[in-house]
């Protein structure tokens, strides 16, 4: 008997942290699959406005306190002040190059990375930093005899609180219709007389909201650190993929896929749990090489 | 031209050693980003994980020099071949997709390979990678490799003109042009795209075990997405419509790396800096420009239209 409650407690607290890692990759690659889906960037600097997001959380934590202000103030401010770099990067250079092919794209984040990674080596340096989260998100929650933490449960929250807000941005405001109408043919919005380059803009700087706050999510429960963009990035785009390119909902099952397999692994083969999200990446490919669900290409 | 030749071929008589060095690897990487080229600039299939066949050549060659009692000469030839089988496995999964899904395809096969290098430290040595790797002994000194490095270079170099220019090679370029086309009139798409994949990695293998010539080491983030894009911004930089771009992008940025990170550590920043000035005022690459420049442009389309004509009729 000690034996299986200890199993459903393994179990059970895997599951938890699996879903909370997928809450965060599903914020992160919900903002990389809309910029994909709207204006058909495949953006490899979305990793790279991640850590941003996550060093200037801590920043901000460093500057308002780490209690109470400080971490709500960053989960607001972090995530704007990325927005705000993405505005930049599109007005003055991406909104250029919207007729090149996707090798050009890609090639072009690609240096906006190499770029953005310095600047954050100039401006942070190259330690491992960290932040606590506010006293009210520390420790955990006892439920039954499991020992749940906080910090996670607070995660499984955000997670669709994001989705549905996205729904609804998409589905029920003029601009988010718009983008949605974009994304299937941008010619013909342009025709109708609204300015598709604006709402590229606008489409751009969500994605990037997003990648900032996935940044401060995640920074109460790791170290900060250069090198952090280049991992995740590598892991959103495939969730990307194999939940459709473009496709929110794709995102949000590929984000669960590939943060289960890599925790409820972690019960199974400790030394290989990494393993198991790109195991199951290929074989999803391999069943569906569009994809779980419709792309919007 | 010719002076160019008598220098690389002196270059280790009279230069420094560390020269020696830089421009070994100058044709280490420069024979990769060719050999990218092959699938990328004439086969047009995005091949985003292109390292993962060098670090697999690269590990091949470390893993048996190190753990088996094969001697050196087939340890030297089975590598590259490793490195073609692996290409002709993730070809052969990759060919179902098209464009960015096969891009994607192939980097999260190329991850699995990745990761489980990083992870496996009983065989691979995970993170450590494998150091002080054995040489045969007329392969020890700067100057024995870096003619070893010349000879194979000049050899692959000469294989992939051949490739180039056979009825494969024109037909190949057919099919990036017009894929519908070729495969209405009976040519199969799949079969060209998957044979030039595994020419293309057995000669990323080759670049990985010159390679480990020169360093006598290997270490996972040989596999990584990362050096894979830079191979990528090699081929832009040189042209990746033309034979030899490739090698003189690997050029340019090996040289310029070596040399900005003595004064510099952001050395990345000015890659980065470099790839967009590129992208917005020479996305034909330094070759293609030189070729447009002297006038050849209209002979190379001219050359264009005659292979996809004969392409055409295979």
């Amino acid at each position: 008997m000690a034996f299986g409650q200890d199993l459903v407690g393994a179990v059970t607290s895997q599951l938890l942290v699996g879903l909370s890692r997928a809450m965060i990759l599903f914020v992160v690659s919900a903002g990389l699959s809309f910029v994909l889906g709207v204006l058909r960037v495949p953006n490899i600097a979305h990793g790279s406005l991640y850590m941003i997001g996550a060093f200037a959380a801590f920043t901000i934590t460093a500057l308002f306190g780490q209690a109470l202000p400080g971490f709500w103030l960053a989960l607001i401010l972090a995530p704007l002040a990325v927005a705000v770099v993405g505005l930049i990067l599109e007005r003055a250079l991406l909104s250029h190059l919207y007729q090149r092919e996707h090798l050009m794209l890609i090639l072009f984040t690609f240096g906006i990375m190499l770029i953005l990674n310095d600047l954050v080596k100039i401006g942070w340096g190259a330690e491992y930093r960290s932040i606590v989260p506010p006293d009210n998100l520390t420790g955990s929650l006892t439920i039954g005899d499991l020992p749940l933490p906080r910090y996670n449960l607070f995660l499984l929250i955000v997670g669709p609180i994001v989705a549905v807000a996205m729904w609804l941005f998409v589905n029920r405001t003029r601009i988010g219709k718009i983008s949605r109408a974009a994304a299937v043919d941008r010619e013909m919005v342009g025709v109708l007389g609204i300015n598709v380059s604006w709402v590229f803009a606008a489409a751009f700087v969500i994605g990037c909201f997003l990648a900032g706050l996935g940044g401060a999510l995640i920074a109460p429960t790791t170290s900060i650190t250069l090198g952090m963009d280049r991992t995740v990035i590598m892991d959103t785009f495939l969730i990307v993929t194999i939940g459709g390119l473009g496709n929110i909902w794709g995102a949000l099952i590929g984000s669960l896929i590939f943060g289960l397999t890599q925790s409820l692994g972690l019960l199974l083969w400790p030394q290989f749990a990494v393993v198991f999200p790109y195991a199951a990446v290929v074989l999803v490919l391999l069943a569906r090489p569009k994809g779980l669900l419709r792309s919007v290409w | 031209m010719a002076l160019f030749i008598v220098v690389v071929l002196l270059l280790p008589i009279f230069a420094p050693s560390f020269y020696t060095y830089v421009f070994a690897l100058v044709m280490v990487n420069g024979l990769l980003a060719m050999s990218l080229n092959l699938v990328l600039g004439y086969g047009g299939l995005y091949q985003f994980h292109h390292g993962v066949f060098y670090g697999i050549g690269a590990y091949a060659i470390a893993l048996i020099l190190t753990k088996s009692p094969v001697p050196w000469w087939l340890a030297f030839i089975a590598a590259p071949i490793i490195a073609a089988l692996f290409g002709l496995v993730i070809g052969w999964i990759c060919i179902r997709s098209t464009q960015l899904y096969f891009g994607m395809l192939q980097i999260s096969l190329g991850s699995l390979v990745w990761i489980i290098t990083s992870r496996w430290y009983d065989f691979t040595g995970g993170d450590n990678g494998i150091n002080n790797i054995p040489m045969p002994s007329f392969l020890t000194s700067g100057k024995e490799i870096y003619y070893f490095i010349l000879a194979v270079l000049a050899i692959s170099i000469a294989v992939m003109y051949r490739v180039v220019k056979s009825p494969f090679g024109a037909t190949l370029q057919a099919i990036r042009d017009n894929p519908q086309r070729c495969e209405a009139i009976g040519v199969n798409v799949r079969h060209h795209q998957l044979i030039a994949i595994v020419i293309a990695s057995f000669f990323a293998g080759v670049a990985g075990v010159l390679y480990v010539g020169l360093e006598r080491s290997v270490f996972p983030d040989m596999l990584f997405w990362v050096l894979s894009l830079e191979v990528f911004v090699m081929c832009l930089l040189g042209g990746w419509f033309t034979f030899a771009g490739p090698l003189v992008g690997a050029g340019i940025i090996v040289i310029l790396r070596t040399f900005v990170s003595i004064y510099t550590e952001y050395w990345t920043m000015i890659e980065g800096i470099i790839l967009i000035l590129l992208i917005f005022f020479l996305p034909q690459g330094v070759v293609g420009f030189a070729l447009g420049r002297v006038g050849r442009k209209a002979q190379a389309a001219e050359e264009t239209v005659q292979v996809s004509e004969r392409g055409a009729k295979v």
